[in-house]
């Protein structure tokens, strides 16, 4: 069996949860301070993702530890060349963190100001740079012989990669907006709604601004031709399928829509890469590949057998704790200081 | 400062602070777990509200644990990717699974018992805290079978120029591995013990609801005790393998510069590393060896003679690691092992004479004493982590040759400080909060102390 293809998927698939369930986290963060009109908002707000929030970013860990023990090659390529965004990523994440953890624990305004910061920014920048993040990776990287990142931040930092950054950011923010209009109640349900239903011509319209220039940007449509392929369409069409129940009031199929963009639209670029993982832009003999990156054979066999294992039971308990608090948070549900 | 000294800082200032707060969290969802056991069992309404108010302080501790393994699981990858390179197909594994067993359980499970108070059924919600308990010491199992490896690596071939897993089995029960957890844990339940015997001593101090506050010290206590002791008898153990697979490690955690035979386990030495002598020593015959070997006889081998037999086995090179920091760190380490038997026993000695809330030099000790073990703690792994220097994987890997070679010293500097900033910054705001939420005791109303963030 092809153990390696095996593992590309499962670390596809580890990112796409990743994106999917930490991407309404994100979203939420980002609209707290926009949504709310007083504190016990924000509160309501935080709330809707409090029994969630930190299982969703085990999501990343897994992926993390999964990609460093079946592709070392490409974790360690990965985080040492994107030294300084991961770094920042990971600074984000715990003064988010913080910010969930603390913000109400005071009743002073400057504290929970300070924290409603953390969570604002804390939940910007990741989902940003994630998106900058993977841009440059379908972009193809500087990688050298000895599989080492030779460029530097601003090579990162470039114009289309800080494109799909927005990209990501927007996505998610209409995936919270989503997720919100699920968990809220009244005023805050119909807000969320309203914010949902106006940014999606504008995301529609900078998507497709990111994804036709792809064709000169990226490695991607390579081996796709003019016509995109059905990975791409099915993409495009829950997108519009996501406005369409929108309209409809059917939040939930809305949402559901959301979450099947997202993982199609990662599927899309996992999909464009393979078997590369890290492509090389200085000469297509150092890219990474599923297959000089990876572990051994025997470690790939033992690791499958592992996830084989554990992760429907994950997936299982995971999914009835969102059984459990499926009920909508309110005003009411917020203690009177 | 060169790149690796500073990845070397970094490294340790990330791993030390993440492990003030993991051993807590280890102890105090133990602790908590059994407190919500016993309100359980008898429903009676004081240890449901001591159940609450350790939960509460133990959630504000979570969340730092939290937050510092993050960059812990990153940095292997940023700062050490030569390392990674060489390394992942073996310790990726345990790190991986460690994520996926260990940490979703706790994750998910801690939010179901925080906001799942009065809304599931009662067995359910006791459960959930203790698969967090559960989860938290898997956790502990699955990273230390990853850092046993490079400590005694076994079940590898060298292939490509990295260390290929050859057998999973070895690996998983490295002898190595199956110490370190014993000792790790219980030690882990001898902070949280302790931590919990010191504001519950507080409080009644402050004789704030001193009834319910003595039911918690004596639960604390006698779990303290217990582990106390077998901290002391892991720790031992822990010694005799180390002189086994580690013997510079466990020369370097006596001073010992010539072979002795039998040894003797020294007390004090002022230690001389340039010149590899020690002076003032004060030693106490047989000991070492007893330590080692369990018998008055046995040869220890010292440092001048080992780093002979590596040069031999590994080329030029100097094999011995910073004496100084590893035998003081193991010298205090020990101190304080014994300090917490002496006191959780003298402690359950004045609860049978039924004083234990009237001795309040006791009490006042216990406030302090609370702080130690976060201190024998880091220390422990001092001398495990340094004493293992120059290696990286021992016998493998030498640490210098682990960094990125990519990352410059300037970014390696500015990540170091941030996190050293932010951490300083979180702890402050951390200890205030549990000062704060400490305080004022438990709630007349168990109620009252409904989660929400
Ligand atoms: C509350 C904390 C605590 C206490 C009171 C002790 N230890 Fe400990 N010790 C640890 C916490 C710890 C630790 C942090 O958990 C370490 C680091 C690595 C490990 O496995 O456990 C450790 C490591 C460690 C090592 C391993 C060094 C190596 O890597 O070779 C030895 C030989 C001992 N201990 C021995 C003892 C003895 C004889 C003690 C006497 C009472 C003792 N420890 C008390
Ligand atoms: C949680 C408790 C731990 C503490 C307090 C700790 C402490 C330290 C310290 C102080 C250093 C610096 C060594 C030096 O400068 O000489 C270090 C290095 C290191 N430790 Fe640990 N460590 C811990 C656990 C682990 C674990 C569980 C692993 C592996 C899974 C690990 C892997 C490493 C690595 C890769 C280095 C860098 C190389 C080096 O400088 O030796 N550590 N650790
Ligand atoms: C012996 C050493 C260690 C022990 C006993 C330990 C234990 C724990 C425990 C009990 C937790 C749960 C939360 C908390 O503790 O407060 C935790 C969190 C975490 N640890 Fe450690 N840890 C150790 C070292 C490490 C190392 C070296 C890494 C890096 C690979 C690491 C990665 C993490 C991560 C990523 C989390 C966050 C999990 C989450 O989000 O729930 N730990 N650790």
């Amino acid at each position: 069996m092809d153990f390696q293809l095996i593992w590309f998927i499962l670390i596809a698939i580890l990112f796409i949860g990743y994106f999917i369930l930490e991407g309404f986290d994100f979203g939420v963060g980002i609209l707290m301070p926009f949504i709310s009109k007083d504190d016990v908002d924000r509160r309501v707000v935080i709330n809707t993702i409090g029994p969630f929030w930190d299982a969703n970013e085990v999501w990343l860990i897994t992926a993390g530890g999964a990609m460093f023990a079946a592709f070392p090659h490409w974790y360690a390529t990965l985080f040492s060349g994107f030294y300084i965004p991961l770094f920042l990523i990971v600074i984000a994440l715990i003064l988010r963190a913080a910010g969930f953890e603390f913000r109400s624990k005071m009743k002073d305004k400057w504290w929970r100001k300070v924290f409603d910061q953390f969570i604002f920014w804390g939940s910007l920048i990741p989902a940003l740079l994630w998106g900058v993040a993977f841009t440059n990776i379908v972009q193809g990287l500087p990688i050298g012989e000895d599989m080492n990142f030779t460029g530097n931040l601003l090579h990162i930092l470039n114009p289309y990669a800080l494109l799909g950054g927005v990209v990501v950011v927007m996505m998610f923010v209409l995936h919270g907006a989503l997720f919100l209009s699920l968990r809220t109640t009244d005023d805050l349900k119909e807000r969320a709604e309203k914010i949902a239903k106006t940014l999606w011509i504008p995301i529609a319209i900078v998507t497709a601004a990111f994804a036709i220039m792809g064709y000169w940007q990226t490695v991607l449509f390579e081996g796709l031709g003019l016509i995109p392929g059905s990975l791409p369409t099915l993409a495009i069409l829950s997108f519009i399928a996501c406005f369409v129940f929108m309209r409809m009031k059917m939040q939930m199929y809305a949402f559901g829509a959301m979450a099947l963009t997202i993982l199609l639209g990662t599927s899309v670029i996992f999909y464009g890469l393979f078997p590369n993982v890290m492509p090389s832009s200085l000469d297509p003999a150092y890219s990474l590949t599923v297959y000089n990156a990876s572990s051994s054979q025997l470690t790939l066999r033992i690791l499958s057998v592992v996830a084989l294992f554990f992760v429907p039971i994950v997936l299982a308990y995971q999914g009835w704790s969102y059984y459990v608090f499926s009920k909508r948070v309110s005003r009411d549900a917020i203690p009177r200081e | 400062m060169e790149v690796i000294e500073i990845a070397r800082w970094q490294f340790g200032i990330t791993t030390v602070y993440h492990f003030f707060f993991s051993p807590l969290t280890m102890g105090l969802a133990v602790l908590t777990a059994i407190l919500q056991t016993f309100y359980y069992r008898t429903n009676s309404e004081h240890y449901k509200l001591l159940t609450k108010y350790f939960g509460k302080l133990f959630i504000i501790i979570f969340a730092l644990g939290v937050v510092t393994g993050i960059v812990l699981e990153f940095q292997f990858g940023m700062a050490w990717s030569n390392y990674s390179r060489f390394v992942g197909d073996i310790f990726g594994i345990p790190l991986a699974i460690e994520a996926l067993m260990a940490f979703f359980l706790e994750s998910t499970f801690i939010a179901v018992w925080l906001f799942g108070w009065n809304r599931l059924p009662k067995g359910i919600h006791l459960l959930s805290i203790w698969l967090v308990a559960l989860g938290s010491v898997l956790s502990a199992l699955w990273i230390l079978i990853a850092n046993a490896w490079m400590q005694v690596p076994i079940g590898f071939v060298l292939n490509n120029g990295r260390a290929e897993l050859s057998d999973f089995v070895a690996v998983m029960l490295n002898e190595q591995m199956l110490v370190m957890v014993q000792h790790t844990v219980i030690a882990a339940f001898v902070t949280g013990g302790l931590f919990m015997l010191g504001i519950s001593a507080w409080q009644i101090l402050r004789n704030n609801q001193v009834e319910i506050f003595g039911k918690s010290a004596r639960v604390a206590l006698v779990f303290t005790a217990v582990s106390a002791l077998l901290v002391a008898t892991t720790g031992h153990r822990h010694a005799q393998h180390t002189v086994i697979h580690q013997p510079m490690k466990m020369a370097a955690m006596e001073g010992l510069w010539e072979t002795e035979q039998p040894a003797s386990f020294s007390m004090f030495a002022l230690i001389d590393q340039e010149n590899m002598t020690s002076s003032r020593e004060f030693k106490l015959p047989y000991m070492l060896s007893v330590l080692a070997y369990n018998n008055t006889t046995s040869e220890v081998k010292g440092m001048k003679d080992l780093q002979n037999e590596y040069e031999e086995a590994y080329g030029p090179g100097d094999y011995i690691p910073p004496v100084k920091v590893v035998y003081w760190s193991f010298r205090l380490m020990v101190g304080l092992g014994m300090l917490f038997i002496l006191f959780s026993i003298y402690g359950l000695v004045q609860w049978w004479r039924n004083k234990l809330e009237e001795n309040k030099l006791y009490l006042k000790m216990a406030t302090i004493v609370m702080f130690l073990p976060l201190l024998a703690n880091s220390l422990g792994w001092i001398v495990t982590e340094m004493g293992r220097q120059p290696w990286v994987v021992y016998g493998l890997m030498l640490t210098q040759d682990g960094v990125s070679p990519n990352v410059s010293a300037g970014q390696m500097l500015l990540t170091t400080v941030a996190f050293t900033l932010i951490y300083g910054l979180l702890a402050a705001v951390a200890v205030y909060l549990i000062h704060r939420f400490a305080k004022p005791g438990v709630p007349e109303d168990s109620e009252k102390m409904l989660h929400t963030y």
